[in-house]
């Protein structure tokens, strides 16, 4: 069952990129691979203020996720809360994960070759703390959401 | 071995508190301190790490071997390095006597021991960047309340109307002053934000004026002459404890929004709405009087006007307003110690106490110096110690500058960094990063005051010192042991928390220690004595301008336009994720945002035959500096001006991630370090004009194989 989900709140965020490094620093990525992205829309009218829209974007954890089932070596995993993550010592580097999801989110990592993709810093839930790119978000403006089984 | 310890980023000059943990002397994970950012850090503080492992960082003292600029150099012990900077000061000193030295920095709370280091030595010519970011205000501050820039300080997070003249700060990113503002956004407070572009902080605005470039204040005297006509200032607060009310009432009278609207370009109905919003919000209306406003030729007549709208708004020492930052003293306690020297009572180097008296003498005024190096006047300046300052990068045209480096014996750069400074020197100390190293204790002033520190959080990883074991070493060599007694960083912080009754362990718990538990606000009825003028109270028209034959309300003068087609006022600005030229080499960052663009009108655009992703050429007015970089086509910058982020276009072949990335923009402002603002001080970093055209590196065909 799905439990986490992260929330931007567009109304506080101001596109630092904040949370991309954050990111990328706690895993320890060389350049190239990001695993979340902050995107603008371009400038426009609104209310005589030039605006745009703000999002946040990284894997979905989907509730089925179409790159479990085609990895060869069983790599991709979805845990019981949903995560799906990548077992590194499994991966084989194929790519067979980012073919199939709709959003071609695992990228691969340039130093060893294998998928990285965001595991909702499971290592960091498990511990008790909040995934890097919401604790140290510059604005507070992402969140995590715990989802209630109804 | 695993170790969490609370200290101060040193990313950009904010200096957010943070908690680093490390394993084995290797970073693990840098947040904002929880206790004042709930863990909160922007891009530039994660990519410290980066910054710490990246190898294009000087790793052990460099002395030059080339020629001046010419990149070549060898390694050198800290032994060798520090005998032949101090063989030099003590030659210098013999020939030309030591106030031929200049020390600059960029100024922030450990200034002082530069300033005890160069003054020890017998030099008063200490300096800093300030000239290019907030002399103006602070000038105008000190014409008008009597005390500098920071003798006020803003509760923004209660206030319910922000307003900002061009300072975009969601991309200065100050993180707790940002996260205040979001909160007064989230409460239904208002933010107006004027500005010749669009800018993140314009984005979350409520209200935007975008401005024809150079006319702030032109649109502040609109605003005053509204404000007053409405009735929308608080008369008890004038009679107390202001003088002049009457002299602006008389000066202001033709400045109305109508007039105001056609010399900004905007609409003289958004500028009566405006009004009437003040009028709803007051006193909780805070009119930030600028931080970087060293822009144009009145910048700052710009700021006072905005100061004036505070004082009119009688929003000083109240919630949700302007608020006297408080220190120990204000708490019944004691402060600490710290390195000081008086100042050598000799003539500044750069005319500031002699042949400008109406400034502030502290750090005088950096680009002062260069004119009089070249012309021997008052004496000769033989030696040049710049301290994480780089004057190549943060004042204008480095080429001009470097006729009066040439003039020195002696160039010091210290620095993490190579700097472009650093790259001409003649020796490079190699600072260690901030998570490497210890700082004196300082006192951080507030509602609630606190004292805080760096701590190194780790054992530094190349062969470099810090900045304290820099001073002390020299010190040393120079006979200069009654300044900087101390032998070890715990001998220092023991005697600075001394008089305090505190001590190192009292930083444990939350990195800092808090002198008071609740905010100490002053009696409003009671501020007389607070506003150090020669009156002692506020004063709208300032003796001191008065009797340098400066006036204190200075009538409007339109902004000039582009000399020639073709040309286009240069503009500059900050992005959240660098921190001017020294991030834009940074592993993490620099991947982010490797280059900058150039910003071009729609309409202007068109008339040039550009579109987004074109290369366009960019040269100075003298066309002696040129630069190829991407043009950025948008309706949302006014068509007088181009814009650019500054930092980039750098030289140095040794950081390969930004060597000549992008176009520098002092570069492009060919002879605008002798033009300066006489009443504020600051260098006008808006006011030089730049050919823009089509590259021809945009071919569409293919000559070679
Ligand atoms: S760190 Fe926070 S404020 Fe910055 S871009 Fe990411 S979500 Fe937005
Ligand atoms: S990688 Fe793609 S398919 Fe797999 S869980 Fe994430 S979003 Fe879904
Ligand atoms: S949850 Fe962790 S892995 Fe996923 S985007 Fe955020 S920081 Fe990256």
């Amino acid at each position: 069952m799905k439990k986490y989900m992260i929330h931007l709140n567009t109304r506080r965020c101001i596109a630092c990129h904040g949370c991309e490094v954050h990111c990328k620093a706690n895993k320890e990525l060389p350049v190239g691979p990001f695993l979340c992205e902050i995107s603008c829309t371009p400038l426009k009218m609104v209310g005589g203020v030039p605006r745009m829209e703000i999002t946040f974007s990284t894997c979905r954890h989907c509730e089925d996720p179409l790159c479990v089932p085609v990895c060869p070596t069983n790599a991709m995993v979805q845990r019981e809360d949903g995560i799906v993550y990548i077992d590194q010592e499994k991966c084989i580097g194929c790519m067979a994960c980012k073919k199939a999801c709709p959003w071609e989110i695992p990228v691969q990592n340039p130093d060893n070759g294998k998928a990285v993709k965001c595991d909702m810093c499971m290592d960091r839930l498990d511990a008790g703390l909040k995934p890097a790119c919401i604790s140290k978000c510059t604005t507070h403006a992402l969140k995590l959401v715990e989802l209630q089984s109804l | 071995m695993k170790k969490s310890v609370y200290s101060i980023c040193g990313m950009c000059t904010v200096r957010c508190p943070i908690r680093v943990e490390s394993q084995d002397n290797k970073i693990t994970w840098i947040e904002g301190n929880p206790y004042q950012l709930d863990g909160a850090l922007c891009a530039k503080g994660t990519a410290g790490v980066a910054m710490m492992n990246d190898t294009e960082r000087p790793q052990q003292p460099l002395i030059r071997v080339g020629a001046r600029g010419a990149g070549r150099w060898r390694k050198a012990s800290w032994d060798e390095a520090f005998d032949f900077v101090a063989d030099k000061l003590k030659t210098i000193k013999k020939d030309f006597g030591p106030e031929s030295v200049v020390l600059s920095s960029r100024g922030g709370p450990w200034q002082d021991m530069y300033k005890a280091f160069i003054h020890a030595y017998g030099s008063p010519n200490y300096t800093n960047h300030d000239c290019t970011c907030g002399r103006n205000t602070h000038h105008a501050s000190l014409s008008i309340n009597g005390v500098g820039r920071k003798g006020f300080a803003y509760d923004i997070k209660n206030a319910k109307h922000l307003v900002l003249f061009g300072r975009d700060m969601f991309s200065a990113l100050r993180i707790a002053e940002n996260n205040q503002t979001l909160d007064m956004l989230e409460n239904g407070g208002r933010l107006t934000y004027v500005d010749v572009r669009q800018t993140m902080t314009g984005v979350k605005a409520t209200r935007f004026f975008q401005v024809r470039p150079g006319t702030d204040y032109a649109l502040a005297l609109g605003v005053i002459h509204q404000v007053i006509k409405k009735g929308y200032y608080d008369k008890d607060f004038l009679d107390r404890y202001v003088t002049g009310f009457d002299k602006l009432c008389t000066f202001i009278e033709e400045y109305t929004p109508a007039w105001a609207a056609k010399e900004c370009d905007v609409k003289e109905k958004d500028i009566l709405a405006f009004v009437e919003e003040i009028g709803q919000d007051r006193p909780n209306v805070i009119f930030h009087p600028g931080w970087n406003l060293a822009r144009y030729s009145d910048s700052f007549y710009a700021s006072r006007a905005m100061h004036i709208l505070n004082v009119l708004m009688g929003n000083i020492e109240m919630k949700g307003g302007l608020f006297i930052p408080k220190g120990a003293g204000d708490c019944g306690k004691k402060g600490i110690r710290s390195i000081d020297c008086p100042k050598p009572d000799i003539k500044r180097g750069d005319g500031v106490g002699w042949e400008y008296k109406h400034f502030d003498k502290g750090p005088g005024l950096a680009h002062l110096f260069f004119s009089h190096m070249i012309s021997e006047d008052p004496y000769p300046i033989k030696a040049w110690i710049a301290m994480r300052h780089d004057p190549f990068s943060g004042l204008p045209d480095p080429e001009r500058q470097k006729l009066a480096m040439d003039k020195c014996d002696l160039l010091v750069s210290i620095d993490t960094n190579y700097s472009e400074f650093g790259w001409y020197s003649d020796i490079i100390l190699p600072e260690s990063t901030y998570l490497e190293r210890d700082t004196p204790i300082v006192q951080q002033k507030g509602l609630k005051p606190r004292l805080t520190l760096r701590r190194k959080a780790i054992e530094p990883v190349n062969d470099t010192k810090s900045s304290c074991e820099i001073f002390t070493a020299l010190a040393q060599r120079l006979g200069l042991e009654e300044t900087f007694p101390f032998k070890t960083m715990e001998e220092l912080w023991a005697w600075q928390l001394e008089p305090t009754g505190y001590t190192m362990a009292d930083f444990d718990k939350k990195g800092f220690i808090e002198l008071s538990d609740s905010p100490v606000f002053f009696d409003r009825e009671k501020l007389d004595g607070q506003f150090k003028t020669p009156s002692g109270k506020i004063e709208i028209i300032s003796e001191k301008l008065t009797s340098n034959n400066l006036p204190s309300l200075k009538p409007f003068v339109a902004p000039d336009k582009a000399p020639e087609k073709g040309m286009f006022r240069l503009i500059y600005g900050k992005v959240a994720i660098h921190t001017q030229g020294h991030t834009t080499n940074n592993p993490l960052l620099s991947e982010l945002m490797p280059t900058n663009t150039l910003w071009v009108n729609t309409k202007q655009a068109k008339k040039l035959g550009i579109v987004s992703g074109d290369l366009v050429e960019v040269s100075s007015k003298d066309r002696s500096y040129n630069a190829t970089v991407a043009a950025h086509v948008t309706d949302h910058v006014h068509p007088e001006a181009v814009f650019t982020t500054h930092g980039f276009g750098k030289e140095i072949p040794k950081q390969t991630r930004s060597y000549l990335a992008g176009l520098s923009d002092q570069k492009l402002m060919i002879g605008k370090l002798d033009e300066w603002d006489k009443a504020g001080g600051g260098v006008n970093l808006c006011e030089a004009f730049v050919y823009v055209k089509k590259s021809i590196r945009n071919t569409k065909r293919r000559a070679d194989l």
